[in-house]
């Protein structure tokens, strides 16, 4: 009798594959406190800083005391796109640390399911270093960015989904180039951090680069995130100018990550795995 | 349909200027092992990465089980697995999840006791709950055995299965694949330098020398051809071109 179940092999991803892969990450993490902690650590960083620059601010800009959460959120919204494109990112680089690649695409798990375990651990990744701090926020500055209500679902599912879109795009990359591409992980995303407008609106921006902010998901976000904060009221329009590039942004991702997969199988980068 | 459970047809494989594997064919009939032999560059590794899917090839055809790989490897992958020395399992993972997560890949049934039964089968149990990162070369080449194992492979491929390792968990190791192929007729294909390892568990051999295929047969069909005592010889004479002048039927049982 066979040990293994039948199962189709159709396009249709497996879930119990998925599921594999989420554990194998899941055994990592819980088997490493600093990994946890370091998940915290910096989004926590990064809101004590900007906490303390609000609190200075409020009394010095009338712009901040009108909202005096636009800072604080500004820079946990901006760690929910940066921390799930990391958490993409880094993920799939400790395959290629551990060089287990060899072993998993020998397996019966494909590509896409590999990319969806991806996401999905870059979600708990995001959620625990996140949420942390965001939850420390609230009594250290008396901020909650909860206050925000449902539209916070809105900016920060369109935010994370951005991330998985650049994340699957690096990881492609690092497959591509091997280890010597990694610092693009903790560095490609800072390219859109300025126009993106996360501490100030997009009308700052030269006219030109204005364009540009046109079509990154983020600055819609953003502009939306002010518009809660200062005028109370949630910009359908801006949302769905998001959810669109979104989609395209993340077929993209995958596109892009798949290409650069059967590119590693054409030049043999699945087994040696280096620099 | 074939009957041969791997059929290469033509491959070849370049990597610029660099040819690894030239015009390459060779069927691999069911339940045999057969050893992919060759020196260093010679491109074993080369071709089995390309039956295994990792690697494109450049030019030709490989079915595994009358599929075409190229096409179809998802609905040939759970029937096959492998081990090598050149990939790894995740480190900080006990053995326990290490096995856990590819038995889930691979859609086991019963996850516990198939790893119990492989624990005891490879002597793996005391350390099963050890990081796979701090186990010894020996330990870490029966757990990626074990690993190989979990699906109760229909085709076992096998890169350099004992490099590395102590001649006694060298000799370990053979001993149970021999007693693992006895026992479910697995069929195995091996890349090795070791020439004994060969003689022991092969019934069939394909020398490789610069990515091409260049002799063929038994290792008894092998010494004869060659006049030798032992398969290191043959090798030898293999690598370094060396052949005795062959009869007329010689000639044409060593067509590859």
């Amino acid at each position: 009798m066979s040990v293994i179940a039948r199962e189709h092999t159709g396009f249709v991803p497996s879930l119990r594959r998925v599921y594999a892969l989420v554990l194998r990450h899941t055994y990592l993490l819980r088997s490493s406190g600093p990994r946890i902690l370091e998940l915290v650590y910096w989004p926590t960083v990064q809101m004590i800083l900007w906490g303390f620059i609000t609190v200075f601010l409020v009394g010095h800009s009338t712009w901040i005391a009108q909202a005096s959460g636009v800072l604080l959120s500004g820079v946990l919204l901006w760690d929910v796109l940066f921390r799930s494109q990391l958490g993409v990112s880094l993920v799939f680089m400790e395959e290629m640390w551990s060089r287990n690649l060899g072993h998993l695409f020998v397996s019966p798990l494909r590509p896409f399911e590999l990319g969806c375990a991806l996401i999905t651990m870059s979600l708990i990744r995001t959620l625990i270093g996140v949420g942390g701090a965001a939850l420390i926020a609230i009594p250290l500055f008396q901020y909650s960015i909860f206050s925000l209500g449902l539209p916070l679902l809105a900016f920060f599912t369109n935010l994370i989904v951005m991330g998985w879109a650049i994340g699957l795009l690096v990881s492609g990359i690092v497959l591509r180039y091997g280890l010597g591409a990694e610092s693009m992980a903790w560095i490609a995303i800072f390219a859109v951090q300025p126009i993106s407008g996360v501490y100030y609106p997009i009308e700052t921006l030269p006219v030109w680069l204005q364009y540009v902010a046109a079509i990154l998901p983020s600055s819609h976000v953003f502009e939306g995130m002010r518009s809660v904060l200062f005028d109370h009221t949630f910009r359908v329009d801006l949302l769905l100018h998001a959810v669109l590039l979104n989609v395209a942004y993340l077929a993209a991702g995958f596109v892009s990550f798949l290409a650069f997969f059967k590119v590693a199988r054409v030049r043999g980068q699945l087994l040696h795995v280096g620099e | 349909m074939s009957s041969s459970v791997v059929s290469v047809s033509h491959i070849s494989k370049h990597f610029g200027n660099l040819i690894a594997v030239d015009d390459v064919s060779f069927d691999v009939v069911p339940q045999s092992t057969t050893a992919l032999l060759g020196g260093n560059g010679a491109g074993k590794t080369t071709t089995l990465s390309m039956l295994l899917g990792l690697l494109l090839p450049t030019a030709g055809s490989i079915s595994v089980f009358g599929v075409d790989m190229l096409r179809d490897r998802y609905r040939v992958l759970p029937r096959l697995n492998f081990s090598s020395p050149y990939v790894d399992l995740p480190r900080r993972l006990t053995v326990r999840e290490n096995l856990t997560v590819y038995a889930r890949l691979y859609g086991i049934i019963d996850i516990g006791a198939r790893i119990n039964a492989l624990s005891e089968e490879l002597q793996i149990g005391r350390f099963l709950k050890r990081p796979y990162g701090q186990l010894s070369a020996g330990e870490k080449t029966r757990v990626v055995l074990a690993k190989a194992l979990l699906n109760e492979p229909e085709l076992l491929l096998l890169d350099e299965p004992t490099a590395s390792l102590d001649p006694d968990t060298a000799d370990y190791v053979r001993g149970m694949l021999e007693a693992y192929r006895k026992r479910t007729g697995t069929t195995m294909l091996l890349a090795s330098h070791n020439m004994s390892e060969v003689e022991r568990l092969c019934d069939d051999v394909i020398m490789l020398r610069a990515g091409k295929l260049v002799d063929r047969g038994t290792p008894g069909q092998l010494l004869a051809r060659y006049g030798r005592r032992n398969m290191e010889e043959v090798f030898i004479d293999i690598a370094r071109e060396r052949r005795l002048e062959l009869a007329p039927d010689d000639q044409q049982a060593a067509k590859p």
